[in-house]
């Protein structure tokens, strides 16, 4: 198997996607940028002008440096310019189909070294690899948002996948500057299987009248020493995207917890989706946040 | 604003030789019990009872959902043998005086304390919600998903937690994990808080010795 010099992103005029492709570029490897929508690919090479511009004013990076970064990364909405990547990473919809689809039509553009790696959150990296016709060399690779920002990537082996491609990709992220840990291929890997039934254990205790949101929340920060309170967080994640997770994992795992709270799908019916429509556990004003 | 301590043994929210002890005097207008059997007074603006792990009805008696009197229950948060937080539970009833909820909510937040104030279910709010996130953790540690480093590690890189799960729930011991356990497995019946494999183990051992 060859080194990896080049790294194509799928899915990169989206949110993790976009940030996936600066932590590779940024870390010296040739980026190819690839998304189904030019549009969402203009504002994220946009975005991305803007946040290396950010670096420079902060000093964190030379404008020479700046410069060299940029042309190292190109962007398309052909997934032919892919052809010569030696590790594409997908972050496109999180819909099983989609990915299987990409992957398979991948593995009739690239060469037979390139290693496939998905930043899913919720799915099987083996179902995700099965069917490919390059199983031994799927892998997941899991950032978390903001990519750009945080080190921490969950890494799994599929079923099928080889050691030494796992081996290739661990070594890889690392020459990123992430820190990778490994995790089984299982719903959720860690921190989703964590989190999501946690936060649904919250909007239950919220439901059964435990205590109002911000005593909750006040709980959870004062006693833990969370920076954010777990209402808060489902008010940022969105209460649409964590009936989506549930609607992910609850048909695998079949565990109660997993399963959307009542009150999550009431407040999702009534409008109530968190920061993004000024209400969901806390009501917003602008960036103020005021009680329940 | 003043309080009256009555100690019996121990106290987990305010171990020997803690500062709130030391403020306490004597037949005041908010009467603390700390281990001790606690007397029913009208006259007092707030009871307050320090609760294990049991409800505070236990120690009121419950009146078909309408019980609540000048008496609440209260729990200062710690995690096992760790020192104790700066958060006080304050535990009503359906029918709590809401002056006895302010009168207790004034003397703990001058005392330095923050309050978070819940209603008398079992485990409150904090063992209520992270009993069961230790439960997963340690049992995905025995299913292999990763190491107990790793876990820890993906709790406080992802999610900016000071600590992770695994760390945290040993620091408190797996044995009065599977005591709190225990007591929420007895109320709720459900499979997120059964006592895990690691913690029936640490306690079984320690009833070795
Ligand atoms: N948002 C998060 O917090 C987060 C965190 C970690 C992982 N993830 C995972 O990352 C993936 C993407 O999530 P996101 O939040 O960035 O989504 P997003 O909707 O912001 O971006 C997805 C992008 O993929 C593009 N796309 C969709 N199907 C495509 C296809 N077939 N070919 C090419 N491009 C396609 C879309 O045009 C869009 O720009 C999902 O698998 C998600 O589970 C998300």
């Amino acid at each position: 198997m060859t080194e990896i010099r080049k790294v194509g992103i799928c899915g990169a005029g989206g949110t993790m996607g976009a940030g996936i492709a600066i932590v590779a570029a940024r870390a010296g490897f040739e980026v190819v940028s690839y998304d189904q929508r030019g549009e969402a690919l203009a504002r994220a090479v946009k975005q991305t002008d803007g946040f290396f511009a950010k670096s420079v004013e902060r000093g964190k990076m030379t404008d020479g440096n700046r410069e060299a970064v940029l042309t190292r990364m190109s962007s398309t909405t052909d997934l032919e310019a892919l052809a010569d990547c030696d590790l594409v990473i997908e972050a496109i919809f999180e819909n099983l189909e989609v990915k299987q689809e990409l992957f398979g039509n991948l593995n009739n553009i690239c060469p037979e070294h390139t290693i496939f790696a998905s930043n899913t959150s919720t799915l099987s990296i083996t179902q995700i690899a099965s069917g490919c016709g390059r199983e031994d060399k799927v892998v997941g690779m899991h950032f978390c948002l903001p990519a750009q920002l945080m080190k921490l990537i969950e890494m799994s082996p599929g079923l099928n996948t080889s050691e030494e491609v796992f081996n290739l990709a661990w070594n890889w992220t690392e020459a990123t500057g992430q820190i990778p840990v490994k995790t089984q291929d299982k719903p959720g890997f860690i921190l989703n299987a964590l989190l999501v039934p946690f936060n649904n254990d919250v909007i239950r205790a919220v439901e059964a009248g435990v205590a109002e949101p911000a005593d909750i929340d006040k709980a959870i920060k004062v006693g833990l020493g969370y920076k954010m309170g777990p209402l808060e967080l489902i008010d940022l994640i969105g209460l649409d995207t964590q009936i989506r997770l549930c609607e992910s994992f609850y048909p695998v795992t079949h565990d109660p917890r997993a399963s959307a709270p009542p009150l999550l799908r009431r407040k999702v019916a009534a409008g109530h989706l968190g920061r993004k429509s000024g209400r969901g556990f806390f009501t917003y004003d602008g960036n103020t946040m005021f009680g329940a | 604003m003043h309080y009256t301590i009555d100690l019996s043994g121990e106290s987990r929210s305010f171990p020997t030789g803690d500062p709130f002890l030391k403020s306490a005097s004597s037949n005041a207008d908010i009467a603390i019990y700390l281990g001790a059997l606690f007397k029913p007074d009208d006259t007092k603006a707030a009871i307050l009872i320090e609760l294990g792990t049991e409800c505070l009805g236990v120690h009121t008696g419950e009146n078909a959902g309408e019980e609540g009197s000048n008496v609440l229950g209260f729990s200062r948060y710690r995690n096992g043998d760790d020192a104790p937080s700066s958060l006080i539970e304050l535990v009503r009833q359906p029918a709590t005086l809401a002056s006895a909820i302010e009168a207790a909510q004034t003397m703990f937040e001058s005392a330095g304390f923050e309050v978070a104030l819940c209603s008398d279910q079992a485990g409150r709010i904090i063992d209520r919600l992270m009993r069961p996130k230790y439960n997963d953790a340690l049992r995905f540690l025995d299913e292999g998903l990763a190491t107990a480093k790793d876990m820890d590690l993906t709790c406080r890189m992802g999610l900016g937690y000071p600590d992770g799960p695994i760390e945290r729930v040993e620091r408190g011991g797996l044995g009065h994990h599977y005591d709190v356990t225990k007591s929420l497995f007895e109320i709720y019946g459900t499979s997120a808080y059964t006592p895990p494999r690691r913690a029936v183990v640490a306690k079984q051992r320690a009833n070795l010795k």
